[in-house]
């Protein structure tokens, strides 16, 4: 396979990085096309997951994180809710986490497909792989359950990792779901300590009961707007 | 009463008059959306207005790190979409292959890419979709692939329609397929639209404008590519995916 690309180098366009109308794809690479100033490849912009994603991207037990039975296992949940408070039936969530023993490594088998009827098999029952997908239902409420996050070193406090997909939302949100008992964790985390308290507590689901059970409530925009992030 | 195609129309004039004039006075390149976007009428509840809290990981920060696909997670036809049920589906056939890769031209290996897509017609398999366009029985529009070892990745599929929506009055999306991307950290997270060179439909949509950069709204629309075309069975475009963000193994290079 011929490649434009040498990945040693990492500067060079890809092919089909926009060439220029008309001209055959040989002819129409424009070195400084699609090139950030930093010498970086320009991304491919995001867009909204809009509103038919349903029978493409949720899947059978998206939700059941936690290995069947497991006794340590918890029910996160919550509603999604737009800047006027209504709920938003069209959002799409995932959650990547540590393992309760704060291991990043994840394993594969969160969709499991069955070879044979080409459906849905539904997760191995015994792996742990750290990633989740809930589609949220007509009242805009979504419900995980999955292991407690263990923790990064200190002074990291542990947490869920949320990224809100929803037709409207043109580019993806990232958010995070910190515990209420980890009080102490909570308090010397870098990023919980630099917010104001008002903000912080959007961050920081609720206990209810049973035991176990912890709300999350995501406000896309408004009053109690929960704090999202962005990497650099 | 219902807004009209010039009434976007006049928006949309504005707000790239206005980022014109930023980028003259030396404002960065936008490559993404901006996520307060009027002419899209479903983005004024749904964008934060607090700005977003900026994060500095180190290498353990868990959004540096990504979930995992493997073989398990799909099955071998999941990239053909035309033979997913026992009939082949209406419309003009295509392949579409390109490379996923890191803004520093890596390519992202063993991630998973889905794809979901209206009918030859216009239309979902979806329950909420009321445009009166005929569904094809042997169509659902729904794939998955791994990337291979150098990023690459490859559908076979049908051309989807154009479709309205109820943006405003006799609003029309340009044809696109839906894809969904997973990077070498969940900070490289990427769900986007692929379209197809040439559409008439372009500089009506408000989705495809909301990427008001020239350039940066370029590198959505795939290249028609010959050598990709199968002699008496499809035709080829291209189309690579570079995704944005840092993960852990360059947080590490650095220190
Ligand atoms: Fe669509």
């Amino acid at each position: 396979m011929s490649e434009r690309l040498a990945p040693t180098q990492g500067l060079a366009p890809t092919r089909g990085l926009a060439p220029a109308e008309g001209l055959a794809p040989s002819e129409g690479l424009a070195p400084a096309e699609g090139l950030a100033p930093a010498g970086k490849l320009a991304p491919t912009p995001s867009h909204t997951v809009g509103p038919f994603y349903g029978y493409a991207l949720p899947f059978p037990g998206g939700g059941e994180m936690a290995p069947a039975g497991h006794p340590g296992a918890i029910t996160l949940h919550g509603h999604v809710r737009d800047g006027e408070g209504a709920p938003v039936p069209d959002a799409l969530l995932e959650l990547w986490q540590a393992g309760p023993d704060g291991s990043l490594a994840g394993a594969g088998g969160s969709i499991r497909r069955d070879p044979v009827t080409g459906g849905f098999l539904g997760r191995n029952g015994v792996d742990f792989t750290g990633f989740g997908r809930i589609a949220t239902d007509a009242d805009g409420h979504w419900t995980a359950r999955t292991l407690p996050p263990g923790g990064p070193a200190a002074p990291a406090a542990p947490y869920i990792s949320v990224c809100v997909h929803a037709r409207g939302l043109l580019h993806h949100l990232f958010t995070r779901v910190y515990f209420p008992e980890n009080a102490e964790a909570n308090a010397a985390d870098p990023l919980l300590a630099s917010l104001e308290p008002a903000r912080r507590e959007t961050l920081v689901a609720t206990a209810a009961s049973p035991a176990g059970t912890y709300r999350f409530d995501i406000r896309l925009q408004g009053e109690g707007e929960t704090v999202f992030l962005e990497f650099r | 009463m219902a807004l009209t195609q010039s009434d976007i129309d006049r928006e949309l004039a504005h707000i790239r008059e206005s980022y014109g004039k930023a980028r003259a006075e030396g404002a960065p390149a936008a490559d993404h959306p901006p996520r307060d976007f009027p002419p899209y009428r479903s983005s004024v509840l749904r964008h934060p207005k607090q700005p977003l809290v900026a994060v500095h990981g180190d290498p353990e920060t868990v959004e540096l790190h990504t979930p995992v696909f493997g073989h398990t997670d799909i099955t071998a036809i999941d990239n053909d979409l035309t033979v997913q049920h026992q009939g082949e589906p209406l419309g003009e056939r295509i392949t579409v292959s390109g490379r996923l890769l890191d803004s520093r031209g890596r390519p992202v290996r063993g991630q998973l890419i889905e794809l979901w897509q209206a009918n030859a017609s216009g239309r979902y398999a979806h329950l909420r979709d009321q445009h009166p366009a005929p569904l094809d029985p042997n169509f659902t529009g729904v794939g998955r692939t791994l990337t291979g070892d150098d990023g690459s990745y490859h559908f076979t599929t049908i051309k989807p329609g154009a479709y309205p929506w109820r943006n405003h009055e006799n609003a029309w999306r340009p044809a696109h397929l839906h894809f969904s991307v997973f990077g070498a950290a969940f900070t490289q997270r990427l769900v986007t639209q692929m379209y197809f060179p040439g559409d008439p439909l372009f500089a009506y949509d408000p989705i495809l404008q909301s990427v008001t950069d020239d350039s940066a709204r370029q590198r959505l629309v795939a290249t028609y590519d010959h050598a990709l075309s199968r002699p008496e069975w499809s035709l080829g475009y291209r189309w690579d995916i570079v995704l944005d963000g840092p993960s852990a193994t360059w947080i590490e290079e650095g220190r």
